[in-house]
């Protein structure tokens, strides 16, 4: 019975393997000649003006977390709209429901402040 | 003419790097929640693929309810990321190791 | 298309509750700190609404709903009762703790509703898709939960970890489900065992999606090898949190384990059994040794809790209806159970001072005899001692495993449940034989402290009559 399970012990080992191996690639093949040039920041020609991991407020996070969720509804409004026709009233009905649970969502996060920035 | 077994190896192949970074990278959280986000991809080409070639339009259904899940679980996932980072001032993954026994 | 109301009556319950959750979530907008209890009562009434839904719409025969993706059966019906009777518990256990650590906020208990809805949902699912999204809004609400301390280091560090790991075994089992949606081309489980079993038997496809499927719903078990969240998880956690975590998700994970592996691929029940066989002796094995070495009161009975998963895997794994009727009775069990135990810190912690230390329970029964007698009950229980309830959960999912021929593992299960009765023990001598360590009153609301007297009598209760609810399950499972 335990044959049986040999094929995801492959998979696990050639999985776990590839990963490893390419990176080890990297690695070993990569040369690595630093001189100064190499290793100064790169912008555009220009000596970098700042270092290129500069802080930013946390505040943008927040706005991309609550954009993502509301983006994401317009990958079911396109099929949506392409198939109302057939699908009618019924379906028109379960997007007004679906959006109204959206809505929701939106005075939530509205009345919450999470939309001011200050 | 690209068969079924081709998009199933570049899911399979991409399911293995996202698995080996989680367990590799032990720096950055960042990169935790971004091979997340390529093994729930590495799933996406999988469904599309299957869907496709059994020509059964539910695999692709599937995808678009995996990609609203997956919004929403990086959401909730840099929402907990900067929790973290305002209580330990750090996102390095081996500086989790509070709770221990 | 069949439009009528009448078709989406087996999901009346979810549709009621997640319009009073989106009424809550606007009212809460507009409560203060001083009428947050508005909130809290709200939530109750929904609860309780959506209970006498489920209890109304109880089905005799398995109805469908949303084109055979939605399905209400007695053991969905069953579950729910269960779980949302837990939810209400879990409220009233834990208000007065979240009060004194700032979490007294409407978000509390919209995450518990949401999280509520996702059990509902995967109670009733019946095709993958549906498994997902109610793991997922499960799952999601309860990362945001552990996290909602937002001023703890554990608390968030456990969020973390719980997300991390949570989201992996997600993808896990969506692997899994991608790869038997390619063998048996389908997603409903009504058409699933039939295609299963037209596939050879060592079909690699349909191999490989069972064991990413099972790695994936193991996980959210807490079943070793795929455990490392539930200590940290219920250690870190605000132990509200982890009340919550314990108790009703577990029928959830246990709902999630039989519409996937006994609905869907029930006709490959031999390709499966192994697997859960060794996670099984792995579950009741580690937890039980583990849990002996704790100081963490949280901890151990985090450990303990990986051991019952054991336990309850044995039904499941003998594949006949007695052993799912079992395992649904240690299910049920194992969560009357937890929520006494974790209800227990909460009576005992206060402002400041969380009480999760196996030396905060030193001489409880010098500071007071009744809840130090209630203690012990839940103790009994859990190690399996008759005649408490416990004994029998045990006794029915071990008599499964035998049933099936699997006396070695039910000798396994009897050996580590002995094992596991020592940590058990030691917890009523610390509270009847060491001194205590301080002498500060027991400060709890009455609702709590009544509410926790019922829950430890309960065990006893459902111990003296077992033949009650077990003979329920039956049916049930049907």
């Amino acid at each position: 019975m335990l044959e049986n399970y040999l094929p995801v012990l492959i998979f696990l080992v050639i999985g776990f393997g590839f990963g490893a191996f390419m990176m080890a690639l990297g690695f070993i093949l990569g040369p690595r000649r630093p001189d100064s040039e190499k290793l100064s920041p790169y912008e555009c020609g220009f000596e970098a003006f700042e270092d290129s991991r500069m802080k930013f407020d946390v505040r943008f996070y927040l706005v991309a977390i609550l954009f993502i969720i509301f983006d994401l509804e317009i990958a079911f409004l396109f099929p949506w709209a392409v198939v109302l026709r057939e699908i009618g009233m019924f379906g028109f009905v379960a997007m007004v429901i679906f959006l109204a649970l959206l809505v929701v969502g939106f005075i939530y996060e509205w009345k919450k402040g999470a939309l001011q920035w200050e | 003419m690209v068969a079924l077994s081709d998009y199933l190896t570049v899911g399979a192949i991409l399911f293995c790097i996202s698995m080996a970074g989680v367990f590799i990278n032990r720096k950055n959280l960042i990169i935790l929640l971004m091979c997340i986000e390529l093994m729930l991809l590495a799933v996406n080409i999988n469904f599309i693929a299957f869907s496709h070639f059994l020509g059964d339009s539910a695999g692709q259904v599937f995808v678009f309810f995996i990609l609203t899940v997956a919004a929403a679980e990086a959401a909730i996932g840099l929402a907990i990321l900067v929790v973290l980072f305002r209580n330990k001032r750090s996102i390095n993954v081996d500086d989790l190791d509070t709770l221990k026994g | 298309m069949d439009l009528t109301l009448t078709s989406f009556a087996p999901a009346m319950p979810e549709m009621f509750l997640l319009g009073m959750l989106s009424l809550v979530l606007v009212v809460d907008l507009f409560l203060t700190e001083r009428t947050r209890h508005i909130t809290y009562i709200l939530s109750l009434l929904s609860l309780a609404g959506t209970f006498w839904l489920v209890l109304d719409g109880y089905p005799r025969l398995p109805e469908l709903a949303f084109h055979g993706s939605y399905i209400n059966d007695p053991m969905a019906a069953l579950l729910k009762l269960f779980m949302l009777l837990a939810v209400m518990v879990v409220l009233v256990y834990s208000k007065e703790y979240i009060k004194q650590r700032d979490m007294y906020k409407g978000e509390f208990y919209l995450l518990v509703l949401f999280a509520t809805l996702g059990m509902l949902v995967l109670a009733s699912a019946h095709t993958l898709l549906t498994v997902y999204m109610g793991l997922e809004l499960l799952s999601l609400s309860m990362y945001a939960m552990v996290a909602l301390r937002r001023d703890n280091v554990d608390a968030s560090e456990a969020a973390m970890k719980y997300f991390v790991l949570g989201a992996m075994a997600s993808a896990m089992l969506l692997y899994g489900m991608s790869l038997v949606y390619g063998a048996t081309g389908t997603l409903d489980f009504a058409l699933m065992g039939e295609a299963a079993a037209k596939l050879p038997t060592n079909d690699v496809t349909m191999l490989f999606g069972i064991i990413f499927m099972l790695v994936g719903v193991a996980f959210k078990l807490g079943a070793v090898p795929f455990h490392m969240w539930v200590p940290d998880v219920y250690h870190g956690a605000p132990t509200a949190v982890t009340l919550f975590i314990s108790s009703a998700p577990k029928l959830a994970a246990f709902a999630m384990l039989m519409r996937i592996f006994v609905d869907g691929l029930g006709e490959l029940h031999q390709q499966w059994q192994g697997i859960l066989i060794v996670m099984a002796l792995l579950s009741f094995g580690l937890g039980n040794l583990v849990a002996i070495a704790q100081t963490n009161l949280k901890r151990m009975l985090a450990y303990s809790g990986i051991s019952h998963i054991g336990f309850l895997l044995l039904g499941v794994l003998s594949g006949t209806s007695e052993g799912y009727a079992a395992s649904l009775y240690y299910a049920i069990t194992y969560v009357v159970m937890s929520l006494g135990g974790f209800g227990m810190i909460l009576l005992l912690s206060r402002a400041g001072f969380e009480a999760d230390k196996l030396d905060d329970l030193k001489g409880l029964n010098d500071r007071s005899p009744w809840f130090a007698l209630m203690m012990m009950m839940l103790m009994f229980s859990m190690a399996g001692v008759p005649p408490f309830l416990g004994f029998w959960a045990k006794l029915a999912v071990i008599q499964a495993a035998v049933g099936v021929g699997l006396v070695w593992l039910a000798i396994a299960a009897v050996v580590f449940s002995v094992v596991g009765a020592f940590y058990y023990l030691r917890i009523i001598k610390l509270m009847y034989f060491d001194k205590p360590e301080s002498d500060a009153p027991i400060e709890s609301s009455a609702d709590l402290r009544i509410l926790l007297s019922a829950n430890s009598l309960a065990v006893v209760g459902l111990g003296l009559f077992p033949s009650s609810l077990l003979a329920i399950c039956s049916a049930s499972i049907g």
